[in-house]
């Protein structure tokens, strides 16, 4: 480690921030309007090669083709791979510590070809795995603004039933 | 191709933090190496491509601020945005076109400055990935789980990979992070994001690298000892996580395809002697491996465990000490050109592998190994 020099000197970048405003597009506004009217997700299929992507977009990138029909998803699905995470990473969207552990899971819904990426609400390593069943949970009517965050979490289905 | 050679190169040692050095600084440094290792003057060379990144260093044309410190004054001075073995890709189609004899290309990074998993957040899609906070590291894990999940590699054999490369790195002057460290000490680091643990993952570095390409007849003018690119490719795979299969080398598999049929290789597990790659996370080193073709997929732990890939192995893999060992990102690529290059000339000091005759380098960008680069280099053009 290198000794503290009090010679150098550092210049912050200080408080100001550089604010965005994305456009979700048509397609990205659709599939959020589902989520946040509706509480339900929905796909849009290639007329060539026939797979449903999750998030609606405009172009199958493996075709190369403009995509135009949309088809409901299922809002449960299945763990491809998944994550506790145990670090206390700042929170881009409240630019806060988030508490840890949480889970951070890639989810494919039924009826899609394409996955998601999404927290599950669970973080013991017994109840974690591949392939586990998992239900979206959706935020309340009055919360909901049209993002990706009007999805609180995943939460994992009970197999044992 | 027309015959191209790496004629020079120069790096900055690599830090946790250049303190004393601002960007330019260090490229400058780096700069002057690679002309003074090419017995070449700034006059001398026709043209610059420099590598950064604009979220690392936090300013736009990041590129442009640096145009002093590396000679690119009245010169074309073209920018790379992404990993140092794309920056060289581009300054080797330069001299290709015919319009140039010689090009510098320099990459810089000081990871001190800012905060790391922020700035990674911020490769991803802003409407359906960023929100939720996702880095790097996190990222990786996702990948890590589903690789060593589908294929049955185990933390021990990942945590190998560290033991060997943090064990190289003392050989290496250049390496932030020499360890003299057991699969056991690797094994209880503590989970940052599981299954990866700290001594799993690469830490935060400083520093700037450089090299010269120049044409077939120009490189011989210029060194006895021209390294020659035998081979180049690179291939990418699809932006959202969701779109791809994370446990998947498909991209690497082509890139790989390509650079061995440019370089009349058909077997590069006889014919590649030492290998420098990308590893930012141990089990990086085996997925790549398995990628570049040096075994099947789900067998880089096994070949790792047999002690094939080490420093005394048939196939010394990032004998340098490798990512794991000092990641200043961006410049880490173009690290692994520069590695590959002083072991085909045998100027690789006490990391220096015997009788190196084709040397493979790495380089990716992206989340996960999105895009991967693939340069392959030899002594005979």
């Amino acid at each position: 480690m290198a000794e503290k020099r009090k010679d150098l000197i550092k210049i912050s970048s200080g408080e100001a921030e550089q604010p965005f405003r994305w456009s979700a597009g048509a397609d990205g506004s659709k599939f959020l309007t589902e989520i946040r009217d509706h509480k339900r997700f929905m796909g849009i299929k290639c007329p060539k090669c026939g797979k449903v992507y999750v998030p609606i977009r405009r172009v199958c990138g493996p075709c190369y083709v403009e995509m135009e029909e949309l088809v409901p998803v299922s809002d449960e699905g299945s763990i491809v791979t998944y994550t506790v995470v145990q670090f206390g990473f700042v929170d881009p969207s409240t630019g806060k510590q988030k508490p840890v552990p949480y889970c951070y899971a890639v989810i494919h819904l039924d009826g899609s070809d394409s996955y998601i990426l999404h927290f599950v609400d669970e973080t013991d390593p017994e109840k974690l795995k591949i392939g586990a069943r998992v239900k979206a949970v959706f935020e309340d009517d009055d919360k909901r603004t049209g993002s990706l965050l009007d999805i609180k979490h995943f939460a994992l289905l009970d197999q044992t039933g | 191709m027309e015959p191209v050679a790496i004629v020079g190169v120069g790096m900055t040692e690599i830090m946790d933090n250049h303190l004393a050095s601002n960007y330019a600084d260090l490229v400058f440094e780096a700069s002057q190496k690679a002309l003074a290792d090419a017995g070449m003057t700034i006059d001398q060379v026709d043209n610059v491509i420099t590598i950064s990144n604009d979220f690392f260093d936090g300013r736009t044309i990041s590129s442009m601020a640096v145009m002093d410190a590396c000679g690119s004054y009245d010169k074309n001075v073209s920018t790379v945005e992404g990993d140092g073995t794309f920056g060289a890709f581009y300054a080797l189609m330069r001299v290709l076109s015919g319009s140039y004899e010689t090009c510098l290309v320099c990459a810089h990074h000081k990871g001190s400055e800012g905060v790391m998993s922020l700035i990674t957040n911020a490769m991803f899609d802003p409407i359906y990935e960023r929100s939720l906070g996702i880095d790097a590291i996190t990222s990786a894990a996702l990948q890590a789980r589903v690789y060593m999940e589908r294929y049955g590699v185990s933390e021990e054999e990942c945590a190998l990979v560290s033991v060997k490369n943090h064990g190289n790195a003392f050989k290496n002057q250049v390496a932030q992070l020499p360890l003299k460290l057991t699969v056991e000490e690797v094994m209880a680091s503590p989970y940052i994001s599981d299954p990866l643990k700290l001594l799993d993952c690469s830490p935060v570095s400083d520093g700037a690298s450089a090299l010269i390409l120049a044409s077939k007849s120009r490189a011989r003018q210029i060194t006895e000892k021209p390294v020659w690119v035998k081979g180049v490719a690179h291939c990418c795979d699809a932006f959202h996580l969701g779109d791809r299969d994370l446990s998947s080398t498909r991209a690497l598999e082509e890139a790989a395809r390509k650079a061995y049929a440019m370089a009349g290789i058909s077997d590069p597990g006889r014919e590649i002697d030492v290998v420098e790659l990308y590893d930012a996370f141990s089990y990086m080193e085996l997925m790549w491996l398995e990628g570049l073709g040096f075994c099947e997929r789900g067998e880089g732990g096994k070949l790792t465990s047999s002690g094939e890939t080490a420093m005394d192995g048939r196939l010394p893999v990032n004998p340098s000490g490798g990512c794991l060992s000092g990641n200043p990102v961006v410049v880490a690529g173009l690290n692994r050109i520069i590695e590959c290059a002083l072991q085909v000339r045998g100027d690789a000091g006490e990391h220096q592998v015997e009788g190196v005759r084709t040397a493979i380098a790495h380089g990716i960008n992206g989340p996960c190994g999105q895009s991967h680069c693939v340069w392959i280099m030899g002594g005979e053009a």
